[in-house]
């Protein structure tokens, strides 16, 4: 092992630390700062002298104490036993940490991402003699009940592969060898990633599929693909923390990475103690089995906040490797970018705008393009997909704040919390004038009925059009009132009405609402807009309004959204329901 | 054993640079010998090679460069904490001010604290009665939570804290209970409220007060909150008390806070604020909360002013992202003589919805809260409508809505400071007030829970 460079610390600023007799050191490497051993990371270089980024506490620290460099960059371990962790932005173990050191986080503490320990039971996929090159899949491990984790080979190594051997083997044993042209290599099953790189791939390719959230607004509306990215702007009290949540519970992803940047520290005690009871919809199993959670609240130290985001896309892009869906929740890149702003401003660098860096912007965009549909690297052919949801928390609710801008210019779906909707109990309080998607052509994928994912792209068309109108008609009747429109006028404006209560209102916390397949999304949109079809044809045969607004069918139609997934033909007969009740309506007039 | 330093090169504001130094720590505690022989107190905000920068808490009127010698103490500020705190008065940086003794100190507390291990986190969700129908029938508070008064210049905040204080108690349980008052820039006289009406109650013998008025010196508020939340963690972590923590004003604390970033010449983020304050203030409030296998907890109140009532500017503003919620108090309300003047729709409490339902308050309190929202938000825009149109043009429907709103201001918000509700009245209020709409129009109640507990005459 190449010998450490220890250097002295001259300068001591809250978060940052200047060095000097570091000369030979990179960018970006490691370091431990002082005799209390913080974790640290170079970020400026100038001759001998380093400024360094240190991911704890410095108060007692001062000039003289020591700085070794560990002589490689910030990286997190990849292998079994990332599933159902919880870690800190630097990958920690909190749940080891609370064990070992109680309830507080002290500084200094040491403790490896993946259990040492542990035996994970390891299966070969391929023979021994096989040549196998990076990203080659070479055996599987069953890390929990739903998820099958895929060893691959790691960067760099190519050869001829050789006592390969199924068993039970920590995370550091040797599963097999590897000979090539320059030597033999081992093979464990845990490897090492720098985590501001992102990892290769063979080929990037286009989004075609929608990736489903069971949140009607979303689905309906602004679906968004399977390595897309997706922002949720809002001021605060608007819900950007449940539609994360909400989202990170009922996605149909293989697996899931939630990352709570800078956030509070009782929303992750709420996703930890949520994920293992609630069951993932799909497989039936707790969805803390498909789950890996980043935990850096806003009391942890700042720079440890700013390195969670790149530890959890890390985490996330090596499950895409082995060829699975990944969704990865960043809530929120508000608290990332203040803390590039305030390691920035320690540093003394230039400040663009409202004191932000002047790579901010850039470091956003190439965050978000590590989001993406990808041909893996390596044997056999696989398509993974990574798609990113970004949090944004923009001081007042401004838009044209620095990091909303920077973020709407990259990301392809824009979910718009409104603070009005949010006082009015409208939840998810996603505002369905401004909000947009760009991956609407791929709903109809998700019907297996070609004809019905066409209809519902018709259906989706239609009732858009209807809450145009009615923002149009809004302002009409806000000044002269609701009778002097014409009746087909007020039958919009109860149609919008009925598709703004009944169909995007979703109730997070009731136990049949929070999820909604897309079949049933299907059925209860057809049946708002089947609706105000046949009422329209009654108006025409003067029918009156009123007598419409009165029917008790309305009533179905607003509780529809409590009827359990399986008794979805239910829902489907209201729609004779409906016909029954306009067509009395009719033949009393005749 | 202590070094000593007689080599203060410049002062400026609240700062200090002082030379020549070696072994200086970050975040250490300075004390300053002046020439009249008084001591002050300092923290040093910057170590670079022998160059120091010392924060002083006390100002630096009086101070020169030339007498002036600086002792570093080698330790970060500590508070001292035993038992003997509860009933005490102290100074914002923790020193007796009560005229009693010394606290004989069971142990010595940095108080800056540690993060919790959100893995340690125990969710709040024990329902805390406050007798306050806005608050527990709409915006329910939990053991734990971290729930703020976004208030204004004249508007009753004061006396919210102290019916807060005086009524707030956890059903059906008797366990022990304390309250942390810590007053940071405010006046004499509302401090002195506080403190009567703790007194006329005798609720001071559970209370701990840290008093910085509006003439103690401003930077000395830094320290205020932080040695608060130490002793509130000591009694709650340490003690297995329930505690209230209320931090009034939290808008002069960062005030303070931009005083020293303004006189370091740092880069000034929104309105001149540091761009540091939501870390500086995660730090203090994310301190409230439940940890596994303990008894106690810590429930926090700070209260805040919005300069011009503005919920967008950077102290509401970056509260609100840390909080799990707010209750904002409306002009408007209390022009009406509404009290308490709660402003129902834009209040939040985000832990609503696990403190409360089945075997803590009611099974119908979630349906009932949503439809009590909805209808008073639909009421408040009809009563707007009847002002610009005239009550006349309001559809039949409407003047309902405009009806409940009018109610619903008169009899569930306003309740007066003295009144304690007990969660049933304030539930069984609120259905009384739905009572005036058909059953078909309270689309967010479960059909069954309208069966049970609507009582219509």
């Amino acid at each position: 092992m190449a010998e450490l460079k220890t250097g002295t610390i001259v300068k001591v600023a809250g978060p940052v630390v200047i060095a000097k007799g570091m000369l030979g050191s990179k960018m970006y490497d490691v370091v431990r700062v002082s005799k209390h051993n913080l974790i640290g990371e170079i970020v400026e270089l100038k001759g001998d002298t380093a400024s360094i980024q240190v991911y704890e506490d410095t108060v007692s620290i001062g000039p003289g104490e020591p700085v070794v460099n560990t002589g490689a960059p910030l990286s997190v371990e990849l292998g079994p036993g990332l599933i159902e962790s919880i870690y800190d932005g630097i990958q920690r173990p909190l749940d080891e940490l609370y064990k070992a050191q109680g309830n507080y986080i002290l500084r200094g503490s040491q403790l490896p991402g993946l259990n040492r320990e542990k035996r994970w039971h390891f299966k070969p996929v391929i023979g021994n003699g096989t040549e196998v090159s990076p990203g080659d899949v070479i055996g599987e491990v069953q890390e929990s009940s739903i998820l099958l984790h895929k060893i691959m080979i790691p960067a760099g190594i190519s050869g001829k592969i050789e006592e390969l051997n199924e068993g039970d083997y920590t995370v550091e044993q040797k599963i097999a060898v590897v000979h090539s042209g320059n030597g033999t290599h081992e093979i464990k099953m845990m490897q090492k990633w720098p985590v501001r790189l992102g990892r290769t791939s063979k080929k990037r390719l286009s989004p075609n599929a929608i990736l489903q959230t069971g949140q009607r607004v979303i689905d309906t509306f602004f679906p968004i693909a399977k390595g897309g990215t997706a922002c949720v702007p809002g001021p605060f009290g608007t819900g950007k923390t449940v539609v994360q949540h909400q989202l990170a519970k009922w996605v149909d992803a293989d697996v899931v990475v939630y990352v709570g940047c800078g956030e509070r520290g009782n929303e992750m005690t709420d996703v930890l103690t949520e994920f293992p009871e609630l069951k993932d919809p799909r497989s039936g199993e707790p969805l803390m089995k498909r789950s890996v959670l980043i935990a850096n609240t806003s009391d942890m130290p700042v720079a440890a906040r700013e390195a969670s985001v790149y530890t959890g896309i890390t985490i996330a892009e090596y499950f895409r490797d082995m060829g699975y869906t990944v969704a990865l929740m960043a809530d929120s890149t508000s608290r990332w970018a203040e803390a590039m702003r305030e390691i920035s401003t320690r540093l003394e660098e230039m400040p663009a705008e409202e004191g932000y860096p002047a790579y901010l912007a850039a470091r956003i965009a190439s965050f978000y393009e590590r989001a993406g549909r990808i041909d893996c690297l390596g044997k056999p052919e696989r398509e993974g997909a990574l798609s990113i949801i970004g949090a944004v928390s923009p001081p007042g609710g401004d838009l044209s704040d620095s990091v909303v801008q920077a973020t709407l210019h990259v990301v392809k779906v824009f979910w718009s919390l409104m603070a009005r909707l949010a006082q009015q109990r409208h939840f998810p309080a996603i505002d369905w004038l401004t909000s947009y998607s760009f991956y609407k052509q791929y709903l109809p994928g998700c019907y297996k009925d070609k004809q019905e994912g066409l209809e519902m792209v018709e259906l989706t068309q239609q009732a858009m059009n209807l809450l145009e109108q009615e923002s149009q008609l809004a302002e009409i009747v806000r000044l002269v009132g609701s009778e002097a429109i014409s009746p087909a006028d007020r039958m919009v404006l109860q149609t919008a009405k009925s598709i703004r209560e009944d169909y995007l209102h979703q109730n997070a916390f009731h136990e049949v609402d929070t999820y909604t397949s897309m079949e049933k999304q299907f059925q209860m949109l057809k049946n708002i807009i089947h609706f105000h079809g046949k009422a329209l044809e009654a108006i025409n045969n003067d029918v009156e309004t009123a007598d419409i607004f009165k029917l008790g069918v309305w009533e179905d139609i607003s509780r529809s959204s409590f009827v359990p997934e399986e008794q979805i033909e239910q829902v489907v007969k209201i729609r004779d329901k409906i016909d029954e009740q306009i067509g009395s309506l009719g033949a009393v007039k005749k | 054993m202590l070094t000593e330093y007689q080599t203060v090169q410049s002062i400026s504001g609240p700062l200090m640079l002082v030379e020549g130094v070696s072994d200086a720590r970050y975040g250490e505690m300075v004390e300053i010998q002046i020439g009249d022989g008084s001591t002050r107190h300092g923290q040093i905000l910057q170590v670079d090679g022998q160059k120091v920068l010392v924060q002083v808490f006390e100002g630096t009127e009086g101070i020169d460069i030339d007498s002036s010698i600086v002792r570093l103490l080698g330790k970060p500020q500590q508070l001292a904490v035993s038992p003997d705190i509860l009933g005490r008065v102290f100074s914002g940086t923790g020193k007796p001010i009560d005229g009693g003794a010394e606290i004989i100190a069971e142990k010595f507390l940095n108080i800056n604290g540690n993060p919790i291990n959100p893995y340690s986190r125990d969710y709040p969700n024990e329902f805390i009665q406050t007798g306050i129908s806005t608050i527990d029938g709409l915006n329910p508070l939990v053991r734990g939570q971290k729930l703020p008064i976004f208030s204004g210049s004249g508007l009753p905040h004061d006396e919210i804290t102290a019916q807060l204080a005086r009524q707030a108690t956890v059903l059906g349980k008797g366990e022990q209970f304390a309250v942390v008052f810590a007053a940071m820039g405010i006046t004499f006289e509302a401090a002195q409220f506080f403190i009567n009406d703790l007194e006329s109650t005798g609720a001071i013998e559970r209370a701990v007060l840290f008093i910085n008025l509006a003439n103690d010196p401003a930077i000395e508020r830094i320290a205020t909150p932080r040695v608060a939340l130490t002793a509130a963690e000591y009694l709650a972590f340490d003690r297995d008390m329930h505690v209230l923590v209320i931090l009034n004003d939290m808008t002069n604390y960062c005030e303070a806070l931009r005083q020293i970033s303004a006189a370091r010449k740092e880069v000034p983020g929104r309105r001149g604020y540091p761009g540091y304050l939501y870390t500086d203030l995660a730090t203090i409030y994310e301190r409230a909360g439940r940890i596994k296998k303990k008894k106690g907890s810590i429930t926090m109140v700070p209260v805040l002013t919005m300069p011009e009532d503005d919920k967008t500017h950077p102290v509401p503003d970056l509260t609100g992202y840390i909080t799990e919620g707010q209750i904002i108090l409306s002009r408007s309300l209390n022009r009406k003589a509404i009290a308490p003047p709660v402003d129902v729709l834009p209040s939040l409490s985000r832990l609503k919805d696990k403190g409360i339902g089945k075997d803590k308050t009611r099974e119908d309190h979630a349906d009932l809260y949503n439809q009590l929202y909805s209808a008073y938000a639909r009421g408040k825009e009809c009563q707007e409508l009847a002002t610009i149109l005239g009550e006349a043009a309001l559809s039949d429907e409407d003047r309902k809505y405009m009806i409940f709103a009018n109610e619903f201001e008169k009899r569930y918000i306003s309740q007066g400071y003295y009144d304690n509700r007990t969660i049933e009245q304030t539930l069984d209020l609120g259905w009384e007030l739905l009572s005036m709409f058909e059953d078909t129009e309270l689309k967010r109640i479960r059909v069954e829970f309208i069966k049970k507990y609507m009582k219509r005459k």
